[in-house]
């Protein structure tokens, strides 16, 4: 598997990261690198495999339905560049 | 998903264009938010109408280096309403991040299903009718899946001229995403579709169904075709809020559709909103890449899984779903498919109707029930949870007719005080001097007295005897309705010489 700049350029608009057209260009090789080196793991054999989903054999742990949090919106705006009545505020954006 | 048509064209559903007639294909995603305290995976409440911000965690604010841990109980309203839909139960299910931008989910991702969802292929039966014979048509509308997913926060643009406004109360919050297929065929069967699936999660006390505090909301895809033709190109309308809207928007959408086809165009796949006020559908700015959500398992979390006994004590305890009940109320109780259709429609006026029937005639219950109850708290456009009347009280009303206490014509003016007073329906009939005359004494001389007054229709009567209700009219009025009118009936008849 391989990414051309085309598709670089686009996952990186879709995590909207801004790339310039030379980083663009570098990331592509450097991309490829990476892709090319993982690829090696094509060469083993997992047919009829489980992906792996934990190191240890353990099941998920599950809360009780309580509600033992929240009720902190002071600390939960506190880092935002800009509130108002503890709504966090961003620039405009509308459908 | 394999879109299999499962249905035969009916022309009674086809659409008439300019050029022919159409179909209209119609399948749902219906988000149902999950009846629970706290949120999916934290500890925060999931109360409506809080102040902003007030029902959030670190976890649900994104802040680095939370981590979420699921709440069992939406794992079990989830795997409940599965089995209310009759659907498959899948014992091993994985969650996914769904990754895209907006300002008002914080993590940049929403924690979704999508290969491997909790609840795989179900279904719902729609009634339509009755139609002008009073029959009613049952159709199976299958449900694809079921998944459990977050909702995002809520974004506000009116606040302030260059700033949106988000609140992140809802993010986090448990949501049952239920997709049906491509079964429906008109916008009557999608209006009975989320009527009744709303219906079915309010009897599983999984969702509240509120669809104006947005509790219950609908993506429904639009597609149209010559009949019998093969699938064609659909539409998506977003988060229609109401019945009402998913009809007009459906319709709307229908015949926009055909408009282009019919004209020689065609139709571009894409999202669309629907505008109530403008009663159309317009197409939404589409975002570029908008569906390139790169799904993959979320690593902070492990496979749900469970076992045969932890679905089989949730089956246990299943209350009886409104089919069920629907088809008791026929069978047990007597009463017409119409009449159960009526009383099950909503699961408080079916707990409502059971209390009143509880010992008493079904049949006469179910009269009182739809008639006279649901026709006063439609008048006052109350809910059923607002009735003044309680299932004790309108009980106690028809207790006192069926052993003879009043008659059915002060029956109804009885409910009315109790509607507007309150109070013990014996203790008002006794108190207001209510009760039914059968002392023959008094009746006879109300007769008497009438049959003196008016030797012109005595006349008449005597000529014609049908006209004998005249008197029965007059001696029911002259005693305020308390005479019991057989007796009264029989009375006349019998002073006057009629024949039986």
């Amino acid at each position: 598997m391989s990414v051309d700049l085309a598709t670089v350029k686009r996952v990186a608009r879709l995590a909207r990261i801004a790339v310039s057209e030379e980083e663009a260009s570098r990331m592509t090789g450097e991309l490829n690198g990476i892709l090319g080196f993982v690829e090696q793991l094509s060469e083993v054999n997992v047919e009829g495999v489980e992906p792996m989903t934990s190191v240890t054999p353990m099941e998920m742990r599950k809360r009780q339905d309580i509600v033992n949090d929240g009720n902190k919106a002071d600390a939960i705006v506190a880092n935002a560049p800009a509130t108002d009545r503890n709504f966090f505020q961003v620039p405009k954006v509308v459908e | 998903m394999t879109l299999v048509d499962v249905r035969t064209p009916d022309p009674k559903r086809f659409i008439p264009g300019a050029t022919g007639d159409w179909e209209v294909i119609i399948g749902m995603e219906v988000h149902a938010q999950v009846l629970s305290n706290s949120k999916l995976f934290s500890g925060a409440s999931t109360e409506f109408g809080k102040a902003p911000n007030a029902n959030v965690s670190l976890v649900d604010a994104a802040m680095p280096g939370m981590l979420p841990v699921i709440n069992e109980e939406c794992v079990k309203q989830a795997v409940r309403t599965g089995l209310g839909l009759k659907a498959e139960i899948n014992h091993r299910s994985i969650f996914d991040r769904k990754n895209y931008f907006y300002p008002d989910l914080p993590q940049g991702y929403q924690i979704s299903q999508f290969k491997d969802p909790i609840v795989g292929e179900g279904k719902i039966v729609i009634s339509l009718g009755p139609d002008r014979q009073g029959n009613f048509e049952d159709i199976e509308i299958g449900i694809e899946r079921l998944h459990l997913e977050q909702d995002a926060g809520k974004s506000m643009h009116d606040q302030h001229p260059t700033m949106s406004y988000v609140d992140l109360n809802r993010s986090g919050v448990a949501l049952m995403e239920i997709v049906s297929k491509p079964d429906m065929r008109s916008s009557d069967e999608a209006k009975a579709y989320m009527t009744k699936l709303r219906s079915i999660v309010r009897y599983l006390g999984t969702c509240d169904g509120n669809m104006d505090e947005g509790s219950m909301r609908a993506d429904v895809n639009v597609s149209v075709r010559r009949p019998g033709e093969p699938f064609g190109t659909r539409c998506e309308i977003k988060n229609v809020n109401s019945i009402r809207f998913i009809g007009q928007a459906i319709e709307y959408e229908a015949r926009r559709q055909i408009g282009i086809l019919e004209d020689g165009g065609s139709i571009d796949q894409e999202t669309r909103l629907f505008d109530p006020g403008k009663g159309e559908t317009r197409s939404m700015r589409s975002k570029e890449d908008a569906h390139d959500y790169r799904y993959f398992p979320d690593p902070d979390l492990l496979p749900l899984e469970f076992d045969n006994a932890f679905v089989a004590s949730l089956l246990a305890d299943l209350p009886e779903l409104p089919d069920d009940k629907k088809i008791r109320f026929v069978k047990d109780l007597g009463l017409s498919v119409y009449d159960a259709s009526v009383l099950v429609s909503e699961k408080a006026i079916a707990d409502y109707y059971e209390a009143v029937a509880a010992g008493r005639d079904g049949k006469i219950a179910a009269n009182w029930v739809i008639n006279d109850l649901l026709g006063a708290l439609n008048k006052d456009g109350k809910a059923i949870e607002e009735t003044p009347v309680s299932p004790d009280q309108l009980g106690g009303i028809i207790d006192l007719i069926k052993d003879g206490t009043i008659s059915g014509k002060i029956a109804k003016d009885l409910f009315e005080i109790v509607w507007n007073e309150g109070g013990n329906p014996a203790e008002i009939v006794e108190a207001r001097g209510m009760k039914q005359v059968t002392d023959t004494g008094a009746i006879e001389k109300a007769v008497d007295e009438i049959i003196a007054a008016n030797p012109d229709q005595v006349a008449k009567v005597l000529a014609k005897p049908t006209l004998a209700g005249w008197f029965v009219g007059q001696v029911m009025k002259a005693t305020g309705g308390k005479a019991n009118p057989q007796a009264v009936q029989a009375l006349v008849k019998a002073k006057l010489g009629i024949e039986e």
